[in-house]
């Protein structure tokens, strides 16, 4: 039979690549299927092979989750425990910017393509009464070169996902300074099921929440970094997807 | 005290004062009701920022935050715009329990499951100092006219 495909939204961070194919190997043991784990470079590409129904299982961004729960039928599994996606506002760290009524028509802003963190990010600074007619956007490719960006002074203001933001070097977040966090709290990745893998659905949601117990698990959740897993409804991601809904 | 008058003629006498709470940076103040606009469950900003307990905000119509300054207008697009299916999204000051108000950016979205519309979700953010000053002078506009 031909293995089912796992994808992880590309916004994980780089070292914890090794982590997902362990995750993998310990997930098929557990539930005696064959998985691939398919990696992919960037959103755009994701997205395609969603669009193809290649993919059964994904750990997606939340403003993914939309499109493959409406969209798609996708069915909420379960979410990565306290991990709620937050984003940090940072500026260089001499920049005359203390508050985010500071922000002048103009700013220019680094971020990645990291469509929940820029959802959030362009939303916040909209108090400001900044939007993307109004200000120079420019894409990186990672988070440290959103840092790279304001340290050199190429750009005023950066949008981080916080854990990303958190995981910098001292000595590159020394010379940055947050502006702003979010406290949102409800808006997280997920991790969802395609309506192909429903045989399977309560078996992994067993497996998942009870990780930490069985054999190996604690381990593989290190090397992903998460603490473990809680329990997502589907009417909690209908929810997440209306907040988001509102934000666009 | 100041009287408002809620849409359907009825009165209700409210405590008003001209002090201003911020909105609380970063955060996002949520509530949802069902399809009547009665209050089904608030995050932790709405209850603080309101000043009632959560108790007396459950099961409570939502226009126990109306402050007497929002225009009628202004809800009956609301509610108008949420009817044809649309979401609505709008500049509100609201009254909180103590008398004293907040200004936010508010969008409200149906909450459609299984093709039905089930109730609605409100989602608040800091609005602009700038927009504010504009609905200021226009919701004094639309309320005199409402009086006349
Ligand atoms: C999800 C949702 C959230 C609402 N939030 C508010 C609010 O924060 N403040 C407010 O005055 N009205 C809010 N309303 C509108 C009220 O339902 C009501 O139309 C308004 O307060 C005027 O009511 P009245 O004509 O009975 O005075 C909300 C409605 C919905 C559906």
């Amino acid at each position: 039979m031909k293995p089912y495909t796992m994808t992880v939204s590309p916004d994980f961070m780089p070292d914890y690549i090794a982590g997902w194919y362990i995750f993998n190997t310990w997930l098929q043991r557990q539930l005696g299927e064959n998985i691939h784990l398919e990696l992919y470079n960037d959103f755009a590409t994701q997205r395609e092979a969603i669009g193809r129904d290649e993919i059964d299982l994904i750990y997606a961004n939340p403003f993914d989750a939309a499109m493959l729960v409406r969209e798609k039928g996708f069915i909420a599994i379960a979410a990565p425990l306290d991990k709620p996606d937050e984003v940090v506002l940072s500026v260089p760290v001499d920049s005359p910017i203390k508050t985010l009524d500071d922000l002048k028509s103009g700013t220019r802003i680094a971020r990645t393509d990291d469509p929940d963190v820029n959802l959030i990010g362009m939303m916040m600074i909209e108090a400001a009464d900044l939007n993307a007619d109004n200000t120079d956007v420019q894409m990186v490719d990672s988070y440290v070169l959103v840092a790279k960006a304001l340290f050199q002074e190429r750009a005023d203001l950066g949008f981080f996902l916080q854990e990303a933001y958190h995981s910098l070097s001292d000595f590159v977040k020394n010379q940055l300074r947050v502006l702003l966090s979010s406290e949102i709290h409800v808006v997280k990745h997920v991790l969802l099921a395609s309506p192909n893998f429903v045989a399977h659905q309560e078996t992994l949601k067993a497996c998942l929440l009870d990780m930490p117990n069985r054999d190996k698990g604690q381990g593989v959740l290190d090397s992903m970094g998460l603490s473990g897993w809680q329990e997502q409804t589907q009417e909690d991601t209908e929810f997440m997807i209306d907040l988001m809904d509102t934000l666009v | 005290m100041q009287v408002l008058v809620h849409h359907d003629g009825s009165r209700r006498e409210v405590f008003v004062t001209d002090k201003e709470v911020p909105f609380p940076e970063g955060k996002l103040i949520v509530s949802r009701t069902n399809k009547h606009g009665v209050i089904t469950h608030g995050n932790q900003s709405f209850v603080e920022m309101s000043g009632f307990t959560e108790d007396e905000l459950i099961g409570h119509s939502h226009h126990i935050l109306r402050h007497p300054d929002m225009p009628k207008a202004a809800f009956k697009d609301l509610w108008d715009t949420l009817a044809r299916g649309e979401k609505w999204s709008g500049y509100v000051k609201n009254l909180r329990k103590d008398g004293a108000y907040y200004w936010v950016l508010a969008t409200v979205v149906a909450n459609v499951r299984q093709g039905e519309v089930v109730g609605y979700t409100s989602v608040r953010r800091k609005p602009s100092r700038q927009r504010i000053a504009e609905c200021i002078e226009q919701y004094q506009q639309l309320c005199a006219q409402e009086v006349s």
